[in-house]
């Protein structure tokens, strides 16, 4: 594993010198499947409290637990993306608290022996560099309902929708250093479940949240005493808990004090963390093999089956990118952050310029949904509409100028939105001049108009640029900018380069 | 006794037999029950009758058996102990935590009853939750036993199951249905003079049974008969997908499995069962019961299980750690009586204090504390190995032999308020019935003899997992050879 930790840019800066963040995650990721982990009763989300509950999400007396195949399967796809170790056996064991929205006072979970055991996750680190983080476990578990404080007056009411929907909780290894390794690895640990269809990964509806666990020490020194701040639900949270937490840490450390391991609660509105209860207070879930189950097995054909369908991976299809297409680390990590976007852009780019593909797809497509809010599914531009208009640039019947334009009227709101690009450039005459006649006429106009530029470029031919700037205005951006460059070196008399 | 044309003196196989030969209706024989139920509430034995539901069950029987249509148990009256959750009637385990509660559904055991033909009577008296082994923790006060010292002495039924016990032993129901946790069909069974049977763990599904041990309980019936408890497990037994613990085995005839030829079986006696506190008069039957089975032509066998005596600690901290577990559920928030408190906390602590009785909260604080950091590998994973050579004791016997007979009790019934000064005492009752749980296999308990006072004896039969049949086969050779025909007064019915 490389380590990276003692490279500078992850210290924070303490009044006794550098100080460390050792960070490991636990993410709760709801299991995308149909019905509850041991009732038939639906999942989903939204619905009117109460209405998606069976017998024994309610824990009536005599009701018993039924595994839902479909979630192991679920867990076991999941532990093959991480390259983890899958169990055959496993045990599910009850977790015992008191709690309204925990209806049989324990919680269904695994404890010593998980079904997924040690895998691990490279996460993407700016400047293109790679990190592997371990991942410690995987288990399957019950969620919880939720208790609703603001129904009436003195009392808490409590809605048992998500009671029992199951989730997988994968536990890392602290291997992380700082708020930016913490995000990159919820992104990809995100992109992976969305990629094998296990999550939806969807943190605003609680699919997809963190335990996020802190500590802080002298580079390369002894862990320090850690804090796990509960159920962080968005990647930006999980940054600013970590950096105020990391921060409360070393203050309390420089002036004396000592940390005292307990669980902590974000305050989005605040920015801080503030103490949930102590190790003292910390419940005993007197943890045991649940009775009315059987221990977890399956065949090493259940396994081999799951993991040939197992679609390709982010990594992978960044690698694929990188070599077929010829795309940098980046622009490929970009493309494949989402399986859809990586779609859209294979589709795009089917027989055409990759790379040219590529920069319209990040440069103008995300970057236009990402300002409308709007998913790649919702796109008004599609992905065969995109490849038409590289189509258009490659074939010089525009300008990258004019593509540009050509794209915002097919992606905004207006008479233009979802045309195919070449009917808009027909209608609007947007076609590139290819006419040396015109362009040179333009060049000639502008070389006339600007002798003192023209004595200036002779000395410095870099200067030939403003001249190409100055017809292609001239033209409306639709003259070749290629012809123009041309014709501007050989009427100023300096040699092509 | 007035038992002779009282259709309440018929064993479930006469009853059954005499329906279908028209000698009677379903309608009769159910309103002889009903009537003799409402008479009997002195004895406390169902805490819910439901007479309404039985007749007109009754009326569509003998639709059935006009058409000559009728299903294994057509028409057959029925007790069913408060453990099993009744879709539509009150099911409280006998505990106060659960008030009123009447379940929108079934549970399997009583479900395959009814569609078997069989109808129910009213809901049977047991220790709270079945924890016990006298009947006198249920909410609804102690049940009486129909057999009583000469003296009139009150004597408890046994327990948990002390109200199908004493329901079967007076006549109010041709069966009932029972729950077995460390002993708790076969004890109640063999101190009232009825046939207990508590089958393999996984014969019969738990859905919709109230849990007290997950790993331990298992439904079956009391009877009169062995004969019957063999119609009522076939009815009883089956696999069911909502239980994954249930087995995914053909359910056998248990009734044609009575050959009554038991030659050639070895029959282990386990020496460590020979207990120094164990009365002489049942040290004799137990001996007694030996001779009738090698009369019959089976080979009696010494065999040992040497861990026996650490079962009763073991069972102590099983069965509590997971009821410490299985009842967390009754905390007042979605059914079953609630006491409102000052916050969350105090609501817990006000209902469950006020909800349970005594002894499951002792049980409680036990399974808590066995189950707690710190002493979870002291107490509740040594039990788990010493249930693991339990089961293994047994496994080894049965490489010498096929069935085991042993005593079911140290002691005939006792009168009530026994144990309330020391539960240890109360405990011992299960001494020779847990260990049948904790290795999950068939055991039964037939009535064999009375002692000095005129009270029924029991010997147990223990048999292997799944091995429903030859242990019934060699229960009713057993049964024949002791002749036990004793019955107790008629004292309690009021006329």
């Amino acid at each position: 594993m490389t380590d990276k930790t003692t490279e500078n840019a992850n210290l924070i800066a303490g009044a006794t010198g550098d100080w460390e963040i050792v960070i490991g995650l636990e993410v709760h990721a709801q299991v995308s499947s149909d019905a509850k982990l041991f009732s038939g009763a639906a999942t989903t989300f939204g619905a009117e409290p109460n209405t998606q509950v069976s017998l024994v999400d309610a824990a009536m007396p005599g009701m018993l637990p039924v595994i839902n195949w479909k979630c192991v399967e679920q867990a076991v796809r999941t532990g093959l993306g991480l390259k983890a170790q899958i169990n055959r056996y496993s045990v599910f064991d009850r977790k015992n608290y008191f709690y309204p929205d925990l209806p049989q006072g324990y919680q269904i979970s695994q404890y010593l022996q998980p079904i997924v055991g040690e895998g691990e996750i490279e996460i993407d680190l700016e400047g293109g560099d790679v990190k592997t983080i371990g991942i410690e476990r995987l288990h399957l578990e019950q969620d919880a309902g939720k208790s609703l404080h603001d129904q009436h007056p003195d009392l808490s009411f409590v809605d048992l929708n998500r009671s029992g929907v199951a989730l997988m909780e994968i536990v890392s290894r602290p291997d992380m250093r700082s708020a930016a390794e913490a995000q990159a690895y919820v992104k990809k640990l995100r992109a992976i479940l969305r990629y094998l269809g296990t999550c939806d990964g969807n943190m605003e509806q609680g699919s997809l949240r963190a335990d996020v666990n802190v500590s802080v020490r002298k580079p390369g020194g002894d862990l320090g005493t850690r804090c796990e701040i509960k159920n962080v639900n968005s990647i930006r949270f999980i940054g600013q808990a970590i950096e105020h937490e990391a921060r409360r840490q070393v203050d309390i450390i420089e002036d004396g004090g000592e940390i005292d391991q307990e669980t902590r609660l974000f305050d989005p509105k605040r920015g801080e963390t503030r103490s949930m209860r102590s190790k003292e207070e910390a419940h005993d879930y007197r943890y045991f093999p649940d009775p009315d189950l059987l221990p977890l097995t399956f065949s090493a054909e259940f396994v081999e089956d799951i993991a040939r369908a197992l679609p390709e991976l982010p990594d992978d299809k960044k690698n694929r990118f990188m070599q077929d297409y010829s795309l940098s680390a980046y622009d490929a990590g970009v493309l494949v952050s989402e399986a859809e976007n990586a779609d859209f852009f294979e589709q795009a780019a089917k027989g055409r310029d990759a790379k040219a593909t590529a920069n319209m797809v990040i440069g103008s497509v995300f970057a236009g949904l990402n300002k409308a809010g709007l998913s790649i599914s919702e796109s008004p531009v599609k992905a065969e509409q995109i490849g038409q208009l590289v189509d258009l640039m490659s074939d010089q019947t525009i300008s990258s100028r004019i593509a540009k334009d050509v794209f915002d009227l097919m992606f905004d709101d207006g008479p233009d939105q979802g045309r195919d690009p070449a009917d808009i450039v027909e209608e609007k005459g947007l076609k590139q001049v290819t006419d040396t006649g015109a362009i040179e006429a333009a060049v000639d106009e502008v070389i006339a108009a600007n002798p003192d530029k023209v004595e200036q470029a002779k000395a410095k031919p870099k200067m030939a640029g403003w001249f190409v700037g100055q017809v292609m205005q001239a033209t409306d951006g639709k003259a070749n900018p290629q012809a123009v460059n041309q014709l501007v070196l050989a009427k100023l008399g300096i040699e092509d380069q | 006794m007035g038992q002779g044309n009282d259709l309440t003196a018929l064993t479930l196989a006469q009853a059954r037999d005499g329906l279908r030969a028209k000698e009677f209706t379903a309608r009769e024989l159910t309103q002889s029950f009903v009537d003799r139920v409402a008479a009997s509430e002195k004895l406390n034995a169902y805490i819910l009758q439901t007479p309404e539901h039985a007749l007109e069950a009754a009326e569509r029987s003998d639709a059935r058996l006009g058409a000559d249509d009728a299903r294994p148990l057509e028409g057959l009256p029925l007790g069913v102990k408060d453990l099993f959750c009744t879709r539509g009637v009150r099911t409280t385990a006998c505990s106060n935590i659960l008030g009123d509660f009447t379940p929108p559904y079934e549970s399997k055991v009583t479900e395959n009853l009814w569609a078997d033909g069989a109808l129910m009577l009213g809901k049977l008296n047991n220790d709270e939750f079945a924890m016990g082994s006298s009947n006198e923790t249920s909410a609804y006060g102690a049940c009486l036993n129909p057999w009583r010292t000469d003296a009139g002495e009150a004597l408890v039924p046994g327990g948990s199951s002390g109200g199908s016990s004493a329901a079967i032993a007076a006549r109010l129901g041709l069966a009932a249905t029972a729950t077995d946790t460390g002993g708790s069909i076969r004890q109640p069974a063999a101190l009232t003079g009825t046939v207990g049977l508590k089958p393999t763990y996984g014969r019969c599904s738990r859905w919709g049974i109230v849990a007290f041990a997950s790993s331990l309980d298992q439904a079956g019936p009391i009877t009169r008969t062995v004969r019957d408890s063999a119609i009522m497990l076939t009815s009883m037994a089956g696999h069911d997908a909502r239980d994954t613990t249930s087995v995914d085995m053909v359910v056998p005839d248990y009734e044609a499995a009575l050959t009554g030829d038991i030659r050639g079986l070895r029959i282990g006696v386990p020496k460590e069962y020979r207990i120094d506190t164990m009365p002489l008069e049942i040290e004799a039957l137990w001996q007694q019961g030996m001779d009738w089975l090698r009369d019959a032509g089976a080979e009696i066998v010494d065999v040992s299980l040497p861990h026996t005596k650490y079962a009763l600690p073991a069972y102590y901290i099983i069965a509590p750690a997971e009821a410490s577990s299985n009842l967390a559920r009754y905390d007042g928030v979605r059914y079953g009586a609630r006491k409102m408190g000052d916050d969350i906390d105090d609501m817990y602590a006000r209902t469950r204090g006020e909800g349970f009785g005594e002894e499951v909260q002792r049980r409680l604080l036990i399974g808590t504390y066995a189950l707690s950091a710190g002493y979870y590998d002291a107490y509740y994973l040594k039990a788990l190995q010493v249930r693991r050579l339990i089961a293994q004791d047994f496994e080894n016997a049965y490489e010498h032999c096929d069935l085991l007979l042993t005593p079911t009790t140290p002691s005939a019934a006792f009168p009530l308020d026994k144990g309330q000064s020391d539960p240890l005492e109360m405990y011992l009752n299960d001494v020779f019935t847990v260990t049948v749980n904790l290795a999950g296999l068939p055991g039964i308990s037939v009535p064999a003899g009375l002692d000095a006072k005129g009270l029924p004896l029991g010997l147990q039969l223990i048999g292997k997992a799944f091995g429903e049949e030859e242990l019934l086969r060699a229960a009713q050779v057993l049964e024949e050879a002791a002749g036990f025909s004793a019955k107790p007064d008629d004292w309690w019915t009021s006329s």
